[in-house]
């Protein structure tokens, strides 16, 4: 690695922008409100009581800390490098999701807003949204496309359980971006008493980098554990990619630390060879969308282009403005995995640790699968075990060819 | 900053209007909606029917602005094979016919960024484009395309909503040119309206910050509501409601039904006559 840049940790300066990613790219309508969630979380941040109320919240509710655990017999199955996952599967609510919710509603009592909105992302995020929304007494409307609401039925009924109102978007492709849109036409609507959460590090500035810093407790707990575990820090972090947030949390505390080798794992669908997948740095280009600029999948005339994952968390044309900086940078290597290789890995890790992984962190470990057998015994990988599998089964089930 | 001369059109215009004592009738409509071809047609009437200023969307897949109105017009253009290159040329084809009428383009960064800011400026310039707005670039993205445009010659118009304080105001005015457009409601394109004492207070609140013209949009939805609001501001846009008709004449299968155009035409004059009549509404 080249030692040019002093510190990786660095950004964003104060307008947000990671190099040329990143910016505050919305309407006028919500751009006083961007700023006010600027200096709420600016004084948020440096605030012992906010960090107190959060690390409560953290601790009795989330389960925090989530466990360093090695995993014995991928270890020895792949036969190389000693496989840690940092088992963020076991928090409430089966996802990393759980802690920026935690954070971003705090945050908005804080600030005094009274309805908190979402795009549902995988499904986990919906859920996580409607779960702490339960526990803070907030009305919660969560957005979700019609193409997603079957594939993520379990988690739709979750939500309603949790009394979040759940909307179906039926509009442009009817995905995930489209949610998305529609959950900021409603925030433009209803700017004065609503806070809109993002479920990763995308999003206007100050979105990305606030979502990291409530993320970076994966990465802080992983570098005191494996410290703990082994007497020294990691040599690779290995980390799914949608939009980027688990990664984030998990690479951010070591960034500065170039020993470390930094893999992002993104969905490449039926192949990067076709126009199924959702790999915006290795299959798109720099563009501006939902307040950012950063790599996206777009056509000619820059048009933005359907994702496609077997794994509804990665299917997003787009990533967090951090993540197209750390690669142009070249600090941190990305790479994907095909829906084919995150079943193995799905099932693969089933039957050697029993975990059901879930298919997003499955690409983390398709990955894992093929480096580990040419790591030294001695390498020390860390991969995030971002979420449990139980929302997927039907998924892969009919993946499988198996009727439930 | 050195500023290129502008075409001077939205000046001209806005002058004339006052002359006249009247406000003004902004129409939009996105450009290629339902096709190439019906909408050269209804874009090339649009003077002739009424249209002081036109106003053209440029389709973008994730129009996070807009309601679905106009989601759907962006929709139905991008299918017929519209691009950003397109846009220009139907700009192009209407300057043939109409050096005076101001022509302003409306959507969003991305296909423009795409397409390459100087580049786009050059072309837009050539083709007889009178002014941008660009809908997610507030003031802080200035350098963007804001600033490139002002020294390209290229009119910057941009929204000031009801959430944009008198702090703030200043600042999104700053380099605003051309007319400023009050977006009249918080909200999305074509949902709610605003009463028509909150648009005069508005009016009054910008008059008092800057010279430049005003237009009000989002949410003018009827002929009436458009003199109302023609009445207090420097011109009423309409979009939505306009959008409506071209709905209104589409076949079973999505295919333009004969006479869309003129039926689009149609209203613009309803409008048209209620703006030019100049009465407020009690
Ligand atoms: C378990 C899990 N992993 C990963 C993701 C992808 O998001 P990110 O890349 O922001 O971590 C999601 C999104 O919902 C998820 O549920």
């Amino acid at each position: 690695m080249t030692d040019q840049i002093n510190t990786y940790r660095a950004g964003p300066d104060e307008r947000g922008h990671f190099g040329i990613f990143g910016g505050r790219f919305v309407a006028e309508t919500l751009m006083p409100l961007i700023l006010e969630v600027e200096k709420a979380w600016d004084a948020a941040r440096d605030d012992p009581s906010f960090e107190e109320e959060l690390q409560y919240y953290f601790k009795h509710y989330v389960g925090r800390p989530s466990p360093l655990y090695f995993a014995k017999r991928l270890t020895e199955h792949f036969g190389g490098a000693k496989i840690y996952f940092k088992r963020d599967e076991l928090n409430h609510t089966g996802a990393h999701k759980i802690n920026i919710c935690i954070g971003q509603i705090l945050l908005a009592r804080r600030m005094g807003k009274t309805r908190i909105i979402a795009e549902s992302w995988a499904g986990l995020l919906g859920v996580a949204t409607a779960t702490v929304c339960a526990l803070l007494d907030l009305p919660c409307t969560i957005y979700l496309g019609s193409k997603d609401i079957e594939r993520q039925a379990p988690n739709v009924f979750r939500m309603k359980l949790l009394g979040a109102e759940v909307k179906p978007v039926a509009s442009g492709s009817n995905s995930l971006k489209d949610a998305m849109n529609e959950a900021l036409r409603d925030w433009v609507a209803n700017v004065e008493n609503t806070f809109y959460i993002i479920g990763t590090v995308a999003g206007p500035h100050p979105y990305p980098a606030m979502v990291r810093d409530f993320q970076s407790v994966i990465g802080r707990e992983a570098r005191e554990q494996m410290i703990a575990a082994e007497g020294r820090i990691p040599d690779s972090l290995v980390a799914c990619i949608g939009g980027g947030s688990n990664a984030m949390g998990l690479f951010h505390p070591f960034l500065d630390d170039p020993e470390v080798k930094i893999w992002g794992v993104e969905a490449a669908g039926l192949g990067l060879d076709t126009d199924k997948h959702a790999a915006s740095l290795t299959g798109g280009r720099p563009g501006v969308l939902h307040g950012n600029r950063t790599y996206l999948l777009q056509d000619d005339d820059g048009q933005i282009l359907e994702a496609h994952s077997i794994s509804a968390g990665l299917d997003y044309p787009g990533i967090g403005p951090e993540h197209a900086w750390l690669f142009e940078s070249g600090r941190v290597e990305y790479v994907s995995a095909t829906d084919q290789e995150a079943l193995e890995a799905f099932q693969l890790c089933s039957r050697l640790e029993g975990i059901i992984p879930a298919l997003e962190p499955s690409h983390a470990l398709a990955h894992v699968a093929r480096i580990a057998g040419d790591l030294p015994q001695d390498h020390l990988l860390c991969m995030n075990m971002c979420g449990r599998g139980d929302k997927d089964i039907f998924t892969v089930a009919e993946a499988l060819g198996v009727g439930l | 900053m050195s500023a290129a001369q502008d075409s001077g059109r939205i000046r001209r215009r806005f002058e004339a209007l006052k002359e006249e004592g009247r406000g003004g009738l902004v129409t939009f409509v996105t450009a290629g909606d339902p096709d190439y071809e019906t909408s050269r047609e209804i874009v090339l009437g649009l003077p002739a029917a009424g249209a002081d200023v036109i106003e053209l969307g440029m389709p973008f897949s994730d129009p996070m602005a807009d309601g679905p109105v106009v989601q759907a017009a962006s929709q139905r253009a991008l299918r017929a094979g519209m691009k950003l290159a397109k846009c220009l040329e139907l700009v192009r084809e209407f300057r043939a016919h109409d050096d005076d009428t101001p022509i302003v383009l409306m959507g969003y960064y991305n296909p423009i960024y795409n397409y390459g800011v100087d580049r786009f400026l050059a072309d837009a310039l050539a083709a007889g484009v009178d002014g941008l707005i660009v809908v997610d670039l507030p003031p802080e993205e200035d350098e963007e395309l804001c600033l490139p445009s002002l020294k390209a010659g290229m009119n910057f118009i941009r929204l000031a909503t009801p959430t944009t304080d008198d702090v703030r105001l200043p600042v999104v005015l700053s380099n605003t040119s051309g007319f400023v457009y009050y977006v009249s409601v918080m909200g999305i394109t074509g949902t709610k309206s605003a009463t028509e004492d909150a648009v005069r207070a508005a009016v009054e609140r910008l008059r008092r910050h800057t010279d430049l013209p005003i237009g009000v949009g989002f949410g003018i939805k009827t002929p009436d509501a458009a003199r109302a609001v023609a009445a207090v501001a420097d011109a009423a846009v309409v979009g939505s409601a306009i959008v409506d008709r071209i709905v209104a004449g589409l076949d079973a299968d999505g295919a333009p039904a004969p006479g869309l155009a003129g039926k689009v035409h149609d209203y613009v004059r309803e409008l048209a006559a209620e703006v030019r009549s100049r009465e407020e509404s009690v």
